[in-house]
């Protein structure tokens, strides 16, 4: 769809001819001088920052190349190794538990609700739009050990008859606690990130033909069926895209456990993930060789993991038949 | 509600289109509504506290309905940090960010959309690559260059990088190309019209559905954004409301009623924007994920 100038045969002055002629580099180009100011040019600087030594405070000719030194350095730093064990822990349990609860929903609103659905789906959609800040505090306050609202309904709900065994009788520690810190900054994740997985799945839902089901139901399969050999099959692109966008996210969580964890990294560091890290290593240890190869290093990470999930979810896992 | 005819067999369960037993309905409306209420059961305490003072948030039970403490945590905010002044900065920004990321995403999709020129597919390309690394990756050399700049603690450091977004040029691209037949550009091209003129009295009103989009998710992004401006803002006066929260948080001491108040009033404009216009805005925030 698209047009050349056509350059009018009639006589035109100068200025016309030139407009014509070069409007869309006019147009393009202040979007693409601040892309390489902005865009490009910090990708490049932070491959060479990441193998000099250069501490912010002092000058431009305190620059001074050191090979590999940064990325041996992240390497043998034992808190590196434990942001990224955070980081994979926590992106494990806000992931898994995100996709687990929105599948249903989105299968829930699609099964018989569509006259109420763009009120629901605003509903959960609503996490997404407001401040991980602002909504970080209100849940700090949440946590709280004695008088949070949290542990005061999970003490309610302790109390219940029948299903009182399930929940727990002791109030817990949320982030004071070495073992309940990372899975209370994964239920603000997860909290946070529903409904936009939802919506998702809705969209793949819906693109599914409902002749297909028709069809199946008059061949006699089951509702389980129909489920478990239709929906997940034809739902497969959905999940795949589904779990990257969780999996590069997750890699850089960074305001949720900040605030939670007062910008400390919470007790025993459990909240500290490699973003956070890296952020500490430039704006408190001053070091931005050392932090620049650690967002090298994350990155690969990323890259690494992006490439197993395409080999299990992608077009080339699974059955590989298609 | 539809009344089924009298002469439907009694036995027979009422099934709708996909043939979903009353049953399983039931259990899923209960799963939504059960889901419905943790949603929102936070936003509910956020108001609720911001009612309350210090002492009662934290008491038990905690407070479940509205107290009379709102005016006394309200200058109190206000004696801790200059709030409106927070406020106004995040409303500074992002309103900069969002017209001008307007202005220059349409002109640059525009091009892409319907002119062919020399270096596009090239240009293209480079803008999907950058695209694989994460912006948040490059937050160190970002700071630097923002040092080097003299830009730390000034709102341009951020709306400035803010509006060459790639999401925009692609957001753009597509509905220009796809909405905007090229027989109104070139018609409008033959009766003499400018090129900046075909833009400006053409493109840019054919496209305001796309214009909105964009608007929208520029200005939440920019509201909400906390890391770019913890980097670049160091003073109280500077702050936007995010950082103005995160600050009051982390000193000792913490006034909670207070820090709700401000926490209700930064999320406020936002749940209002999102009333108006959620369906455009939840289109244009999984737009990303759903069409690309």
């Amino acid at each position: 769809m698209t047009a050349t100038p056509s350059i009018p045969q009639q006589v035109s002055s100068g200025w016309d001819k030139f407009q014509r002629r070069y409007a869309p580099y006019i147009f393009i180009s202040p979007f693409f001088l601040l892309f390489f100011a902005f865009s490009l040019f910090p990708i490049l600087f932070n491959a060479y920052l990441s193998v000099h030594n250069w501490q912010p405070g002092s000058g431009l000719g305190d620059m001074k190349f050191v090979g590999l030194r940064n990325f041996s350095d992240n390497l043998t730093d034992p808190t590196f190794w434990q942001s990224l064990r955070n980081t994979a822990i926590l992106a494990v349990e806000s992931g898994v538990p995100q996709h687990l609860i929105a599948l249903p929903l989105a299968f829930a609103i699609h099964m018989g609700l569509k006259r109420v659905q763009s009120l629901v789906t605003a509903v959960y959609f609503l996490p997404y739009i407001t401040s991980v800040v602002a909504i970080s505090v209100v849940f700090f306050t949440l946590f709280s050990w004695q008088y949070g609202a949290l542990n005061a309904g999970l003490n309610a709900l302790h109390n219940l008859p029948l299903i009182g065994g399930l929940f727990p009788a002791e109030k817990i520690n949320w982030l004071g606690e070495v073992q309940y810190v990372q899975p209370a900054i994964a239920m603000v994740v997860v909290w946070r990130y529903v409904g936009w997985n939802v919506l998702l799945y809705l969209a793949g839902l819906q693109a599914i033909p409902s002749d297909i089901y028709e069809a199946a139901s008059i061949d006699g399969a089951t509702r389980a069926q129909q489920f478990r050999f239709i929906t997940l099959p034809l739902l497969r692109p959905t999940i795949f895209l589904a779990v990257t966008l969780t999996l590069i996210g997750g890699f850089q969580l960074f305001e949720e456990p900040f605030v939670l964890t007062n910008g400390s990294g919470g007790t025993g560091q459990q909240g500290l993930t490699t973003i956070m890290y890296m952020f500490r290593t430039y704006n408190s240890y001053s070091d931005a060789g050392v932090a620049a190869a650690m967002s090298w290093l994350l990155f690969a990470v990323i890259g690494i993991l992006s490439l197993i999930n395409n080999r299990i979810f992608g077009r080339s896992g699974l059955a590989g038949k298609d | 509600m539809t009344s089924t005819p009298l002469a439907a067999p009694a036995a027979r369960p009422r099934r709708s289109a996909r043939g979903t037993k009353p049953l399983s309905r039931a259990a899923a409306i209960l799963l939504l509504v059960l889901g419905g209420i943790l949603t929102l059961l936070p936003f509910y305490f956020m108001f609720v506290f911001a009612t309350h003072a210090r002492q009662d948030i934290f008491s038990l039970p905690p407070p479940m309905w509205f107290g009379s403490n709102l005016e006394a945590n309200y200058s109190s905010l206000l004696e801790r940090t200059p709030f409106w002044r927070n406020l106004w900065n995040s409303l500074y920004l992002a309103t900069l960010t969002t017209v001008t990321t307007l202005f220059f995403c349409t002109l640059g999709g525009y091009a892409f959309a319907m002119y062919s020129f020399k270096g596009k597919a090239a240009l293209f390309n480079l803008l999907l690559a950058t695209l694989l690394i994460p912006s948040t990756l490059n937050i160190v050399p970002f700071a630097l260059i923002m040092q080097a700049l003299g830009w730390i603690d000034t709102p341009r450091a951020l709306w400035v990088p803010g509006m060459a977004s790639a999401f925009g040029i692609f957001l753009m691209r597509q509905y220009i190309g796809t909405a905007i037949p090229v027989e109104l550009v070139e018609a409008a091209r033959i009766d003499g019209c400018s090129e900046f003129g075909i833009f400006r009295r053409i493109i840019a009103p054919l496209s305001a559905p796309a214009l909105a989009t964009l608007g929208l998710v520029t200005f939440v992004q920019s509201w909400n954004s906390f890391l770019g401006p913890l980097i670049i803002f160091r003073s109280a006066d500077t702050y936007t409301a995010p950082l103005a929260l995160r600050t009051l948080q982390g000193i000792a001491n913490t006034d909670w009623g207070a820090l709700m108040c401000g926490v209700a009033l930064t999320v406020l404009p936002l749940l209002i924007l999102f009333a108006i216009a959620s369906r455009r805005l939840i289109d244009g925030l999984t737009s990303g994920a759903i069409k690309g």
